[in-house]
């Protein structure tokens, strides 16, 4: 089922990974698209929460007659993935499931995320596409710096990066000076993190007395938090690499969804497999090509579980004009911003509601409370202003950092982050008449 | 035999120690003696005042958080030594100070040591016991007159 290159495509055109897939004409694309949402779509019906939906609207296979038809199909939102914990959304018998990756959830339970073998193959294929575009090459050696686990960062690319060919070297997160001498030692080629962490990189080489331009890094391929021209220009300066961003999340199936090409003119959507429309967030309409609006994506492959109009939240702007690459695909811009109040920190998907539960969990009710997100060097720094309550005052001192430990200990048990917990006196907190402002990003993270 | 200790949270940064001792002093009331403790991000402003239930009104209607903790006070000879015979006297009986700070009276050649302890009540016995001269609040504001 999966479009596995020909071992000749690879070696007659190095450049473009999968050729016959990413340089398709726009009507066989299409036609093939259509054959994969009628499958899906019968597919899907194994799922309670899609066919109860087809059930109601008379829904079926024979409803897809053309690619508009996918408007008929409804949203899955992050909610509804969230009421069906832990595998509500599975397609296919548990025994068929290979592997679970997991995203931060609202509240500290993650939302788990199921791959069969097809769909690590299919996972893997898709981060070559853009590895292969972003300069790897067989002969390449590649430092994974993203972590390991539940995230689908590391794990996502490791397989990626095998599937290219090239040497993995599965260092994870963290670390720096250890990456460093990893990367010198070994002769990294391309690095593998968040954007910010590659300027950490640079960072930690200049305090240890080295050129980062002297590392041996050629190649970073950068994504899991948005990021900016400015910050690409910083990195391929500081380090003297050529930069690439790709983008995926783990509800659809961890990065591959689409990545820049050498052109870096916006990352290629695998449009074989992902079904990508750009909606206005409120009235989930299309907006014009080259207006930003929601990526909402329907997944056209995927068999553990699929998703059908999945409400990604990430705003970006589509466009279809041919690209200097030779690849056909729809091509997507950065991710400018978020419908919801999601923030990402270090790569980490944190929620206001998920600092609320912490804070909760300590005090036994919400306080109120400000999320101050900076970026004073090169990492994202959080701040959590916590006003004090009369009944968490103490005379001692000990008792007092004891209170700030605790808080910042659900924290990062809730969110999976390190917050700086700064008390503040009662009423230094902004009110605000409706909707509380939780968060102060301080980072500017839009072109 | 105990003396009513107000702690009030402030943020540490510039000019928020003067605003809650404005208050007090606006309302007439006089400050026997203060200590702070502080981290970068916070501080524990704790006081002795006359009219300790007055000066907690008046600070928590201004929107300070107010504490009262019960502490104890020891006069002590104003001299070398004079500090470390109160505290043999605390450490043989194994009793747990949280914080402790002095000052000195104006006449006598006496200081006063604010002793928070874990168990005050018990503290107090142990240091009648041995003779040494716990303060209570009459006594302290009369001697600050």
């Amino acid at each position: 089922m999966l479009a596995q290159p020909h071992q000749t495509h690879r070696q007659q055109d190095p450049l473009i990974w999968d050729r016959e897939a990413e340089t398709r004409p726009r009507e066989a694309l299409e036609a093939l698209q259509l054959e994969r949402l009628r499958d899906l779509v019968a597919r899907v019906a194994q799922v309670p929460f899609y066919r109860d939906h087809f059930a109601r609207q008379a829904i079926g296979p024979h409803s897809i007659r053309s690619l508009a038809d996918l408007r008929r199909l409804p949203f899955t939102t992050k909610d509804d993935l969230r009421a069906q914990h832990p595998l509500g959304f599975l397609a296919v018998p548990r025994g068929q499931v290979a592997r679970i990756h997991g995203s931060s959830g609202t509240t500290g339970r993650p939302t788990f995320v199921a791959y069969t073998k097809g769909d690590l193959a299919l996972w893997s294929n898709l981060c070559a596409r853009f590895l292969v575009a972003g300069g790897l090459r067989p002969e390449h050696t590649a430092q994974v710096a993203f972590g390991y686990g539940l995230f689908t960062g590391g794990f996502g690319l490791h397989y990626g990066i095998e599937r290219v060919g090239a040497a993995v070297i599965p260092v994870s997160a963290g670390n720096t000076r250890r990456q460093i001498e990893i990367m010198r030692d070994l002769g990294s080629d391309a690095l593998i993190c968040t954007p910010s962490y590659a300027l950490t990189i640079a960072d930690g080489a200049r305090e240890l007395g080295l050129d980062p331009r002297a590392l041996p890094i050629r190649y970073g391929f950068f994504g899991g938090e948005p990021w900016t021209e400015d910050m690409r220009r910083e990195i391929e300066d500081q380090l003297d690499i050529v930069a690439t961003n790709n983008y995926g999340l783990s509800e659809v199936i961890g990065p591959g969804v689409s990545g820049e090409c050498p052109a870096r003119a916006g990352m290629h959507i695998q449009e074989d497999h992902f079904l990508v429309e750009c909606l206005d967030p409120e009235t989930l309409e299309p907006v014009p090509d080259g207006e930003p609006g929601e990526l909402v994506i329907t997944t056209l492959t995927r068999e553990a579980m699929p998703m059908v109009r999945y409400r990604t939240r990430d705003i970006a702007r589509l466009d279809r004009a041919p690209c200097a690459c030779g690849r056909r695909t729809l091509r997507m811009s950065r991710v400018t911003g978020r419908t919801d109040d999601m923030l990402i920190i270090r790569g980490v998907n944190v929620f206001p509601s998920q600092i609320e539960e912490a804070l909760l969990r300590v005090e036994g009710t919400t306080p109120h409370y400000l999320i101050e997100v900076a970026r004073p060097g090169t990492l994202d720094e959080v701040h959590v202003k916590v006003e004090i309550r009369p009944e968490l005052f103490s005379d001692r001192m000990d008792r007092m950092q004891a209170l700030c430990e605790r808080i910042s200990r659900e924290i990062q048990t809730v969110a999976g982050i390190r917050a700086h917990v700064d008390l503040v006196e009662p009423q230094h907190i902004e009110r605000f008449v409706g909707k509380a402002k939780r968060v102060h990003d301080r980072r500017n993270l839009t072109d | 035999m105990k003396l009513q200790q107000l702690s009030v949270f402030l943020e540490n940064r510039p000019g928020r120690l003067g605003a809650p001792l404005e208050a007090i002093a606006a309302a007439g009331i006089n400050i026997l003696t203060l200590s702070l403790a502080d981290t970068a991000q916070f501080g524990i402003l704790r006081l002795i005042v006359r009219e300790w239930d007055k000066a907690k009104a008046i600070l928590e209607q201004a929107g300070w958080i107010v504490n009262l903790t019960e502490v104890v006070a020891v006069e002590v000879p104003d001299r070398p030594g004079g500090l470390a015979g109160v505290l043999d006297v605390i450490e043989g009986a194994e009793l747990n100070i949280e914080y402790v700070y002095a000052f000195s009276l104006r006449r006598d050649d006496k200081a006063v040591l604010i002793f928070r302890f874990e168990h005050p009540d018990q503290a107090i016995q142990v240091l009648l016991g041995q003779g040494l001269h716990v303060i209570d609040g009459d006594e302290l504001m009369g001697y600050v007159g």
